[in-house]
């Protein structure tokens, strides 16, 4: 048999057992909801990073098309385009693409067989803007109708917009997916936590019947529930984490797609999980149980 | 120990550790399980509860552990009336009670020193002060070699004395002991009831719920018998009935 009882070396036992049989299925459910989480949050900065690339690359630059007015050429007009444009603060610098870049641009239209040269194709002046101060199509637009120049200037304006929206929805989406899946959490840990106090019913009474306060006992269930939570959080985060490296390694820095490009360092987003998930369920616990034990 | 003596004409004498002011209990909606209790219960005192099964002891002890409320009248407890307290008051009032409850609630998955060490616990005692006392209250009660021991492993007089020694480790102004020898020989039940008087000696209040006829005609206390809900008799020396008083 076991040694002799030494009083001395006695510690008080948790009030609540340390484990339960129900524990394994809990941790499952909130480590899933929390790896689906730090998917989410994963996702959401992948995007958000593909989306400010995109968004950055079409800011730096700008495209002119001009046509030649009265007896200028093509090419006179595009150049003196180029040269005007370069003069305009916030412009880094401005090309006129040969005339060959133009016909490639209008090619899949008209076939080869079309003469280009008859036509009064119109050239472009590729603009690559300051990054600090970039000018605006207005500027541009300004400085070119002041020299005479019949010009539509393409500042991509209208692409960054639609990416900005798409990042947003994608964002808010994202944060509404996390919310739900915290609320599902939240709601299985009440759960648990109801199912906990009708196990340790006996615990409950007898603290209770002692002269413990609703506090003092629903803390015992908070304080399991939050444990169980973070062990959740850090198997679900951790799960997160490594598919988010195993995407990165096989797809590099783009990602498995150029829409997901993954940084070693977005992995770090997953670190809070476990906190976040111990705050939720130490809330949803708390409430319960003060709930339930109140009505003794 | 010495007794105040009763004065009829101050029934609320300051020296009533509880007291019932035309007390009646129901559970939920159902039919009244406890009517029109009067009667007062002075410090130091030792009564017995008695009555057929389903009379209602249980519910009695209810009430005064604050485990139920009365659904008329009043329930004083330390001088104070129950119903007047704000919930927050209750926790306090109840570390200064005993209960040895009828189905004893022992936690299975605590040593038995753990369970006697409760209720030190929850009054917020720190473990070195009080351990060596919980070790010698269980040697006491004759569990000296069974404090590691979980109670689904302790016999039925085990257990029943280890739910008294938790009942009375914090020593409690008053100790409520539901059915305290329900399961035990007679001469277990013996050895618990000279527990109780040895602790009625050292100054606690005592209300003992019992069926044990036998025990109450040796045990010579006053009594209070239940019947459908009502006191019948009151035993000896028995509590003052307060309806008469007033
Ligand atoms: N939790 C409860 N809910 C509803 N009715 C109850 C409850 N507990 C007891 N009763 C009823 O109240 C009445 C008195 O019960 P109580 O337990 O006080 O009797 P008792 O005198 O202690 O009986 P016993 O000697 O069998 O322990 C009984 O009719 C019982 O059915
Ligand atoms: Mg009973």
């Amino acid at each position: 048999m076991s040694e002799p009882f030494d009083v001395a070396r006695w510690r008080p036992a948790p009030f609540l057992p340390e484990r339960d049989a129900r524990d394994p299925a809990l941790i499952f459910v909130v480590a899933v909801l929390c790896f689906l989480a730090c998917l989410t949050a994963l996702g959401v900065i992948a995007a958000d990073r593909a989306a400010g690339g995109w968004a950055n690359q079409l800011t730096g630059e700008a495209t002119v098309i001009v046509r030649a007015r009265g007896g200028e050429t093509p090419d006179a007009a595009a150049a003196r385009a180029a040269e005007v444009l370069a003069g305009v603060q916030g412009v880094a610098e401005a090309r006129a693409l040969e005339r060959e870049k133009a016909y490639e641009l209008v090619r899949p239209w008209l076939g080869d067989s079309a003469d280009l040269e008859d036509l009064p194709v119109p050239r472009l002046v590729a603009v690559t803007l300051e990054r600090e101060q970039p000018a605006t199509a207005d500027q541009l637009n300004a400085a070119l109708s002041a020299q005479g120049l019949d010009t539509v200037v393409d500042d991509h304006s209208i692409w960054i917009k639609d990416i900005r929206r798409a990042a947003g929805v994608v964002r808010w989406t994202g944060s509404g997916v996390f919310l739900l899946i915290a609320l599902a959490a939240a709601a299985v840990v009440a759960f648990a936590t109801r199912a906990g106090l009708a196990a340790r019913k006996d615990v409950v009474e007898v603290l209770h019947l002692t002269g413990a306060e609703d506090g003092y006992i629903a803390a015992l269930f908070q304080l399991r529930f939050a444990r169980i939570a973070a062990v959740s959080g850090a198997l679900g985060a951790a799960a997160a984490a490594a598919l988010g490296a195993t995407l990165r390694l096989i797809g590099g820095g783009e990602g498995i797609t150029p829409a997901l490009p993954i940084a070693w360092l977005d992995l770090l987003a997953v670190l809070p999980c476990p906190l976040i998930a111990a705050a939720v369920a130490a809330v949803a616990a708390r409430l319960t149980a003060t709930a339930l034990i109140r009505t003794l | 120990m010495s007794r105040k003596p009763n004065n009829a004409a101050a029934p609320e004498a300051a020296d009533d550790i509880v007291r019932f002011d035309a007390v009646s209990m129901r559970y939920g909606r159902g039919p009244e399980v406890l009517s029109d209790l009067n009667f007062a219960l002075p410090r130091g005192s030792f009564h017995f509860v008695t009555g057929p099964s389903g009379a209602g002891k249980s519910s009695l002890l209810k009430l005064i552990y604050l485990a139920a409320k009365p659904s008329a009248g009043a329930v004083h407890l330390f001088g104070e009336d129950t119903q007047r307290l704000h919930p927050s008051q209750l926790p306090k009032l109840r570390q200064r009670i005993g209960v040895v409850f009828q189905d004893l609630i022992l936690l299975d998955h605590l040593s038995a020193f753990d369970n006697a060490a409760l209720p030190l616990r929850i009054a917020g005692h720190k473990p070195s002060e009080y351990r060596n006392d919980v070790a010698e209250l269980l040697a006491w009660v004759g569990l000296g070699k069974r404090m590691q021991a979980q109670p689904p492993t302790l016999a039925g007089g085990e257990k029943q004395r280890l739910a008294i020694a938790r009942a009375v480790v914090n020593r409690p102004e008053i100790l409520l002991a539901d059915e305290p020898t329900g399961n035990v020989d007679q001469e277990m039940a013996l050895r618990i009831f000279r527990l109780f008087v040895e602790l009625n000696r050292l100054g606690t209040t005592i209300v003992i719920a019992t069926h044990d006829q036998d025990l109450v005609a040796r045990a010579n206390k006053p009594v209070l018998n239940l019947e459908h809900g009502r006191i019948t008799a009151l035993g000896p020396q028995g509590p003052r009935p307060r309806a008469d008083d007033e």
